[in-house]
C-alpha cells in the first residue's frame, strides 16, 4: 500500500477513492446483471416454466442459462440508438444518465459492515432520501424529450406516483430516525444491536417497514405499481423510444434502484450486518462461528431476501389501477405513517420507555 | 489555488451560467431544468461551507419535490413563448425598481463587513460538528414557538389551497376503491339452478341431472 501511495504521490487520495468507488460500482453492476437472470428464473419457476436455460458459460453444461445476462448485454450494445424525429437530442441522451446517477451515487453512504463504508457522513439518511428523489428526473426528461405521446404519458404517471409515495417513504424514515436518534446509517444499525432479530426495528416499526417497502416498490416503478410502463395501455411508457445502450442504462437504473431499496430496508429495519440470533456459544465455534458473527454476509443475505420479495410481488399481483395507486399512497400510507409516528413518539416519552415491551427496543 | 477554491469557482460558474439560462432559455422546460442545475450547484456551494444539512435539504425539497411538480405542470401546459415575451416593455417600469431593490438587498448582504457584521469563515471545527444535530437542538428549544407557528401557517395554507380549488361536482360517477376491494363473490354472483323442463319437447335433460 505504501509503495502505491509513493507511486501516485499527491494524486493518491483521488486514486484511492476512485478505487473504492469502483469496488462498489462493479459488484452492483454484476448484481444487476444476475438479478435480471434471477428474476426470469424465479418468475419462471413460479409460473411452472424453466426460464432461460440456453446460454452457458464456456460451453459448460451445468452453467446452462447462467450467461444469459451477458448475451442480453451484448445484444443491446450492438443495437443502434435511434433518436426519434423531433426529439430533443441532448435531453434524450442525457435522460438515461440522469436515471442511473442517483441510483449509484446513493451507495456512497451505505455501510456494508462497521468498517466498510465509503463516506461515513452524519446526515447519510437525508442524503439517501435526497438522491433517491432525484431519480425521477431521468424518467420525466426521457418522456418529454422523446416527443412521443406514450412516453409522455408514462413520464407524467411516474412523476405523480413518485412524488406521492416519496411523502409516505419520508415519514417511514422519520420513525426510524426517532428510535435510533441518529441520521447516520451506521449508527442506525448499531442501535439495533442487542438480542438478535428481537431488537431490530422491524418489530416496533412493522407498519412503517411495510409502508417503506411498498413505497419502494412504487418508486422503482416495479410491478404491481408499474403503470409508468404499463405495456397494455401505453406500450412501454417513458422508454418506448429508447433502444440499444440507452435502453440498457434505464434497465440498469431500475434494477440498481431495486437493490438500493432492498439494502436500505435491510439496514434500517432488518438490522443491517447484524445476525438474527445472537448466541455467544454459537459464535465461539472456530469456523462456523464466523457465520453467526455480525458481518457483510448477513447484509447480503437480507438484501437477497428483499430482492426475492420484489420478484415474488411481481409474479403474484396484477397491476394496480392508477386511481387505486393514488388512493393507497395518499389515503392509506400517509395516515398510517402519521399515526405510527405519534405512537412511537408517545412510547419514547420518559416513563413509558422504561416499561416493557418498550424498554426492550428503545 | 487550493482544491476548495477550484471547486468553489467551478460551482459558482455553473450556478451563474445556469441561472442566466433560466431567464434566457426560450423553452420553458429547458428553463426549469436549468433551475434544477442551479439548485444543485448552490447545494454544492453550501457543502463547501460545511452546511451539509441545508445543502441536502435544498436537494431534497427543491430538486426532489418542488421542481418535479413544476416540470409536471410546465410540460402539460402548451406555453406560447412569444406571447409570454409580449409584455416586456410594458412591465419594465414595474420590474426595474423591483430588480433594483433585490440588487440592494444582495449588496447589503455582501457588504456585511462594511456595516460591521462579523463574517463567519468555516473552520475545521465546523466540519467535526454535526449541524443536523445543532439545527435540531436550536429549532426545538430556543425557536420552538416560531417553528410551530410556521408549521401551523403552512398547514393553514394547504387547507386553504385545497378549500379554494375543491368543488363538489355533481353527476360524477365516483368509484370508491375501498368498496371495490371489499366486493365478494357472494354479493355479485347468484347461482340459479336452471333446469330444462322435461317432457315438453325441450330436448334431452343435462347429462349430470
Amino acid at each position: 500500500m505504501t509503495a502505491l501511495e509513493n507511486l501516485f504521490g499527491a494524486a493518491w487520495p483521488v486514486v484511492w477513492t476512485l478505487a473504492k468507488i469502483l469496488a462498489i460500482v462493479i459488484p452492483i453492476t454484476l448484481c444487476v446483471a444476475f438479478l435480471t437472470l434471477a428474476e426470469r428464473k424465479v418468475i419462471g419457476y413460479m409460473q411452472l416454466r424453466i426460464g432461460p436455460n440456453r446460454v452457458s458459460a464456456f460451453g459448460l453444461g451445468w452453467t446452462a442459462g447462467l450467461a444469459q445476462p451477458f448475451a442480453d448485454v451484448f445484444k443491446l450494445i450492438f443495437k443502434e440508438i435511434v433518436v426519434p424525429t423531433g426529439a430533443n437530442r441532448v435531453l434524450f441522451l442525457a435522460a438515461p444518465t440522469l436515471a442511473i446517477m442517483p441510483a449509484l451515487a446513493a451507495w456512497a453512504v451505505l455501510p456494508f459492515s462497521p468498517e466498510l463504508v465509503l463516506a461515513d457522513i452524519d446526515a447519510s439518511l437525508l442524503y439517501v432520501l435526497a438522491l433517491t428523489s432525484m431519480g425521477v428526473y431521468g424518467i420525466i426528461v426521457a418522456g418529454w424529450a422523446s416527443n412521443s405521446k406514450y412516453a409522455f404519458l408514462g413520464a407524467m404517471r411516474s412523476a405523480a406516483q413518485i412524488v406521492s409515495y416519496e411523502i409516505a417513504m419520508g415519514f417511514a424514515l422519520v420513525g426510524v430516525l426517532m428510535v435510533s436518534a441518529s441520521l447516520n446509517l451506521s449508527d442506525i444499525v448499531a442501535a439495533q444491536a442487542g438480542s438478535g432479530f428481537w431488537s431490530w426495528n422491524l418489530i416496533p416499526l412493522l407498519p412503517l417497514f411495510l409502508v417503506y417497502f411498498i413505497a419502494g416498490v412504487a418508486e422503482t416503478n416495479r410491478a404491481p405499481f408499474d403503470v409508468a410502463e404499463g405495456e397494455s395501455e401505453i406500450v412501454a411508457g417513458f422508454h418506448v423510444e429508447y433502444s440499444g445502450t440507452a435502453f440498457a442504462v434505464f434497465f440498469l437504473a431500475e434494477y440498481a434502484n431495486m437493490i438500493l431499496i432492498s439494502a436500505l430496508a435491510a439496514i434500517m429495519f432488518l438490522g443491517g450486518w447484524l445476525p438474527p440470533v445472537q448466541v455467544d456459544a454459537l459464535a465461539a465455534i472456530p469456523v462456523i462461528g464466523l457465520l453467526f458473527a455480525p458481518g457483510l454476509h448477513w447484509l447480503l443475505a437480507k438484501i437477497a431476501f428483499m430482492l426475492f420479495c420484489f420478484l415474488w410481488l411481481r409474479a403474484t399481483f396484477p397491476r394496480y389501477r392508477y386511481d387505486q395507486i393514488m388512493r393507497l399512497g395518499w389515503k392509506v400510507f400517509i395516515p398510517v405513517t402519521l399515526v405510527w409516528i405519534v405512537l412511537v413518539g408517545l412510547a419514547l416519552q420518559d416513563p413509558v420507555r422504561e416499561w416493557p415491551p418498550f424498554s426492550w427496543w428503545f | 489555488m487550493s482544491f476548495p477554491e477550484i471547486v468553489f469557482y467551478a460551482l459558482g460558474a455553473v450556478l451563474l451560467l445556469s441561472a442566466l439560462r433560466v431567464v434566457t432559455a426560450r423553452n420553458p422546460v429547458h428553463a426549469a431544468l436549468f433551475l434544477v442545475l442551479s439548485f444543485a450547484s448552490a447545494a454544492g456551494l453550501w457543502l463547501l461551507l460545511h452546511a451539509e444539512f441545508l445543502a441536502i435539504t435544498l436537494i431534497l425539497v427543491y430538486v426532489g419535490a418542488v421542481m418535479v411538480l413544476f416540470l409536471f405542470v410546465i410540460m402539460m401546459l402548451d406555453i406560447n413563448v412569444d406571447r409570454l415575451r409580449e409584455g416586456f416593455w410594458r412591465m419594465l417600469p414595474l420590474a426595474l425598481p423591483l430588480a433594483l431593490v433585490l440588487l440592494g438587498i444582495m449588496a447589503t448582504t455582501l457588504a456585511g463587513p462594511w456595516f460591521g457584521l462579523a463574517v463567519r469563515v468555516p473552520s475545521p471545527e465546523d466540519a467535526a460538528r454535526s449541524n443536523t444535530r445543532e439545527i435540531g437542538q436550536v429549532l426545538y428549544t430556543d425557536y420552538v414557538y416560531p417553528f410551530e407557528l410556521a408549521a401551523v401557517i403552512l398547514l393553514v395554507a394547504i387547507v386553504a389551497a385545497i378549500a379554494l380549488t375543491l368543488r363538489a361536482r355533481k353527476n360524477v360517477r365516483y368509484i370508491d376503491p375501498a368498496e371495490q376491494v371489499r366486493a365478494r363473490r357472494e354479493g355479485r354472483v347468484r347461482l340459479v339452478d336452471l333446469r330444462a323442463p322435461r317432457g315438453e319437447g325441450g330436448g334431452e335433460p343435462p347429462a349430470s341431472a
